[in-house]
């Protein structure tokens, strides 16, 4: 059991990383990874609506959606739990920590249309897993995502004081930079996590 | 504005994904091949289309505090349509683009386009964008695919769900699997994206001579 959680955990996060190799969450991976620091609380805050929404999609799929045979209703179902989820999530870092909310800016309501989150959720309808693994995958996506994104942070920073070519300044080498670190994550594909972990 | 205006801008002026920079997880995932590409894109313009004409048609009825959510609800019935149809009619599509389909509900091309046009103008102006914002995206993906497609297996136009092997362009010993895999994703978007705003640059700087 503990074994199937950890190959389960550290696939979302090398293997099968969600920014890097399943390109999921893209669009806040390029567009938040300019500083370590914003890159940092933006993980955090994905990686918490992802584990929530991977449970709480979980129960309303297997507790709403199957027993009343509404299961061509999930994409609406899960984008509206989401929805509210982060708007949850908005309130209580208003509260919890204003200055964090301010550095979040306009990026936290994004995150509902965040690709990881709902891609996420729906994985773990698609591969079967009961609600602590889906809540294990959840918060290991988040994990992975943070990590890509605070790695290519990393990089962003120096590329800024780099020549880049006035054709590629911005976006493109962003892009072909995270190709390159792609790449380097495919050095992790093959990997065999469950005999690592004697399964 | 007229209806060619607002349906031509989404071609090249406004092109989402080379211009816009929006809806940037369904292209690197899908452009893996030219029939995956087009359909996506197909797909993606069905919703396009179907949720900016509803939008446009209940703007003056939403309350603009829980405009995104009614938005959200009206993109995602019309994924669960186009879903449900893919699965009936092309399966082989339907299982390669696997996740992506549900999650056209989170492209931002769709969600961007009911905010900043759908919501503020008339039926027919806004389903013309549908249309061309739509198109743009397809025309998009197909360049991207054509790209990796051609580079990472050798063949084009491989099309599985009418039985065509496609037509084969390169030497099976030139193949890079690696163009058809993550990274190749996003070098390939990076390299045209550079290429295309140098493109833009020799154009404005060559000034006079168009």
């Amino acid at each position: 059991m503990v074994a199937k959680l950890m190959v389960i955990f550290f696939s979302a996060i090398l293997i099968n990383n969600f920014v890097l190799t399943r390109f999921l969450g893209i669009c806040p991976f390029l567009g938040v990874s300019q500083q370590i620091e914003t890159a940092i609380g933006m993980g955090l805050a994905v990686v918490f609506v992802l584990t929530l929404a991977s449970a709480m999609t979980w129960v309303v799929q297997h507790l709403i959606l199957v027993p009343l045979g509404l299961g061509f209703l999930q994409t609406v179902a899960f984008i509206l739990v989401i929805a509210a989820l982060v708007q949850l999530v908005e309130m209580v870092i208003q509260k919890v920590s204003p200055t964090l909310y301010k550095a979040l800016g306009v990026y936290l309501p994004l995150i509902t249309t965040n690709c990881a989150v709902l891609g996420a959720a729906v994985l773990n309808i698609r591969e079967g897993y009961t609600l602590v693994e889906s809540t294990v995958h959840g918060a290991a996506a988040g994990v992975g995502f943070t990590m890509a994104i605070v790695l290519f942070a990393g990089i962003r920073e120096r590329l800024a004081y780099s020549p880049v070519p006035v054709s590629f300044k911005g976006f493109p080498i962003a892009l072909v930079t995270a190709g390159l670190l792609s790449i380097a994550f495919l050095g992790f594909a093959g990997f065999n996590l469950g005999k690592l972990f004697g399964m | 504005m007229s209806l060619r205006k607002d349906f031509a801008n989404g071609l090249l002026a406004e092109n989402p994904t080379f211009r816009l920079l929006l809806g940037m997880c369904p292209t690197l995932a899908v452009s893996t091949s030219v029939f995956n590409g087009i359909g996506m894109g197909l797909a993606a313009t069905f919703v396009l289309v179907g949720s900016n004409a509803i939008v446009s048609l209940v703007r003056s009825i939403i309350p603009e505090k829980i405009r995104i959510p009614c938005y959200v609800v009206i993109i995602a019935t019309f994924v669960t349509v186009v879903d449900l149809a893919m699965a009936g009619f092309t399966p082989a599509l339907h299982q390669t683009l696997g996740i992506f389909i549900p999650l056209i509900v989170v492209n931002c091309i769709i969600l961007a386009r009911a905010e900043a046009f759908a919501s503020k103008r008339a039926l027919l102006n806004s389903i013309a964008d549908g249309f061309g914002m739509g198109i743009g995206f397809t025309l998009a993906l197909v360049v991207l695919s054509l790209i990796r497609e051609m580079l990472g297996t050798g063949v084009v136009f491989a099309a599985p769900d009418f039985n065509f092997a496609g037509v084969k362009l390169l030497a099976d010993e030139y193949r890079s699997v690696i163009m058809i895999l993550a990274p190749g994703g996003f070098i390939t978007l990076g390299c045209t994206l550079g290429l295309i705003n140098w493109l833009s640059r020799r154009r404005s700087s060559g000034g006079s001579k168009s």
